[in-house]
């Protein structure tokens, strides 16, 4: 299986800063890779120059084997980009859009409806085919972005941010969309969205100050969070005391932590010793009393906290 | 090809679009036909050909072919579209010649809708009509020149209005480097083989060549190699602006 999209050792300087540093990563046919990071950490750079819309200060990178510097042409035929803030004519139409694109892309004449047509409907563009785009609101042009990155059934998608300013209902069909095209394509897609990735990246790549500095799949990252596998447990207040004792005479629990929540209750967050499974234990030690427990669940944010730990911690160096 | 039709022709249905189109063809005829008449005094010298009319296009371009080349690549940049439009398939030098392409003929429709000026002279006299076919053609490719200008420094900016006073700035110093009053001026202080290459980089002198309906092939050549050059140009700027 060929690397679709490869990044190798890619550098970016802008002026004295260095933007990106030295950023290696490939990815594979049926990869989708979630590119993480907080605001200007260098994702949207990085996916320029995998694009080759600018030109890496030092480093290469290709795209279904094509090197985006010396042989552009072919790399840009079989990607679908959608750039950062997803620009795009304000004069145009939709219509008009998708259609400048598919003649751009020497769509076969007979084909080109049909693409056309389809990628509105998988984008459910239908009811703003024939307004401006000026004059649509941010999620339409956003998926007006998405149907030209698609349009063409291109083998790799770049994707800077797809579900940003999308409402829910949007955001659950853009995901849809990526998870039901992914089986037969590479795909990056950059989000600050953290349950982004656990839904529909096969691999999360963590970057922070233009350097990576976490690489793998979103189960993989998340067990290198203490949270991992912590639960939570949410009783009323006056119970909290009583309950803490209990979990903390645990061996298996290595911390408990709590946060207030509304109307009087309080949640706790257990975490396990690293690599013990705590759910039986807690749920028997709790149960014994009556503590009026309002749920137990499993705590689902190790990997926001891990990405907290990792971005936070390099800030703050940063600061320092 | 392909590629650079399509270019061509969103960019030149985009000047429709807006009513920047409409606003720029009847301030262009307006502005034309006035200097004719009032500055040129075209009636009053009773001469049946387009002498005046033609002799005004350097220094209407000066100011109207800025305005249509301002946004070709300024706009693209400030709208961030650029990043659309440099990762879709299209090789550099297609999209930097569709864009002129389209400001060009453009430019030539506003030039082609001045017919009634000929129309007049033909009513009134019997003009020479190889002169007058000479001497649009002569403003049809200096239009071009000052659009290849405007092109390049468009490329150069992501501000139209930046764009629109380099270009102006620019154009000038290669039509006036050719004008009577400037040569007039400087060659009290240079020497006559720096004066004969003013003129030969400048845009008047092979302009009045032809409005005279002298079509030589060395004005030709001229023309098109301005317009080759600042093309070329326009790519090194956009490439160079990949390095960000």
């Amino acid at each position: 299986m060929t690397d679709m999209i490869v990044a190798d050792h890619l550098v970016k300087d802008f002026g004295q800063k260095r933007a990106v540093d030295n950023v290696s990563l490939t990815v594979k046919r049926g990869e989708v890779l979630g590119f993480l990071g907080p605001n200007g950490a260098g994702k949207s750079t990085t996916m320029k120059m995998l694009t080759g819309f600018l030109r890496p200060s030092a480093g290469r990178a290709s795209i279904a084997g094509y090197d985006v510097a010396t042989a552009a042409m072919s790399a840009r035929k079989v990607l679908g980009y959608l750039p950062e803030g997803a620009p795009l004519y304000p004069d145009m139409t939709p219509w008009s859009l998708l259609h400048f694109c598919a003649e751009v892309r020497n769509l076969p004449s007979d084909l080109r409806q049909k693409r056309i047509i389809e990628s509105i409907e998988r984008t459910n563009l239908q009811s703003v085919v024939m307004q401006p785009i000026d004059t649509l609101s941010k999620g339409f042009k956003r998926r007006v972005g998405l149907a030209q990155a698609l349009l063409h059934d291109p083998e790799v998608l770049i994707l800077d941010e797809p579900t940003d300013g999308l409402d829910p209902n949007q955001k659950h069909e853009v995901r849809e969309l990526i998870r039901e095209i992914a089986p037969n394509k590479a795909i990056i897609i950059s989000t600050h969205i953290l349950e982004e990735v656990d839904a529909i990246c096969s691999r999360a790549v963590i970057i922070a100050d233009g350097k990576v500095i976490a690489d793998g799949a979103p189960g993989q990252l998340a067990e290198r969070s203490p949270l991992f596998n912590a639960l939570s447990v949410v009783l009323p207040n006056e119970k909290v005391s009583q309950a803490l004792s209990i979990l903390e005479a645990q061996d298996q629990v290595q911390e408990v932590r709590s946060q207030t929540l509304a109307d009087g209750l309080i949640k706790l967050i257990v975490v396990p010793v690293r690599g013990k499974l705590i759910l039986s234990i807690v749920t028997n030690c709790l149960s014994e009393e009556k503590l009026d427990i309002v749920s137990i669940r499993p705590e689902a944010t190790a990997l926001e906290d891990l990405f907290r730990q990792l971005t936070v911690s390099s800030d703050k160096r940063e600061a320092a | 090809m392909g590629a650079l039709y399509t270019v061509a022709k969103r960019e030149f249905a985009g000047y429709f679009a807006t009513p920047i189109a409409a606003i720029f063809l009847v301030i262009f005829l307006a502005v034309s036909a006035a200097f004719t008449f009032f500055v040129g005094y075209f009636l009053e010298r009773g001469n049946a050909d387009l002498q005046v009319f033609f002799n005004f296009h350097p220094w209407l371009y000066l100011f109207f072919a800025p305005a249509l080349s301002m946004r070709l690549w300024a706009e693209e940049r400030r709208q961030g579209t650029i990043e659309l439009f440099l990762t879709l398939p299209i090789p550099l030098w297609a999209a930097v010649l569709g864009k002129f392409l389209a400001a060009w003929l453009f430019l030539g429709l506003a030039l082609s809708l001045t017919f009634p000026m000929w129309m007049t002279v033909n009513i009134l006299g019997q003009p020479d009509n190889g002169v007058i076919l000479a001497s649009y053609l002569a403003s049809f490719l200096m239009a071009g020149g000052y659009l290849a200008i405007g092109s390049c420094l468009s490329a150069a900016t992501k501000n139209q209005v930046i764009a629109f006073v380099l270009t102006v700035t620019v154009a000038f110093i290669f039509t006036a480097g050719g004008a009577g009053f400037l040569t007039d001026l400087i060659s009290e202080f240079v020497g006559k083989a720096v004066l004969d290459t003013i003129a030969d980089i400048s845009i008047l002198p092979h302009f009045n060549q032809i409005v005279k309906g002298v079509i030589a092939f060395k004005d030709l050549v001229y023309f098109i190699a301005l317009i080759a050059a600042w093309l070329l140009a326009a790519m090194a700027v956009i490439d160079y602006k990949k390095a960000g």
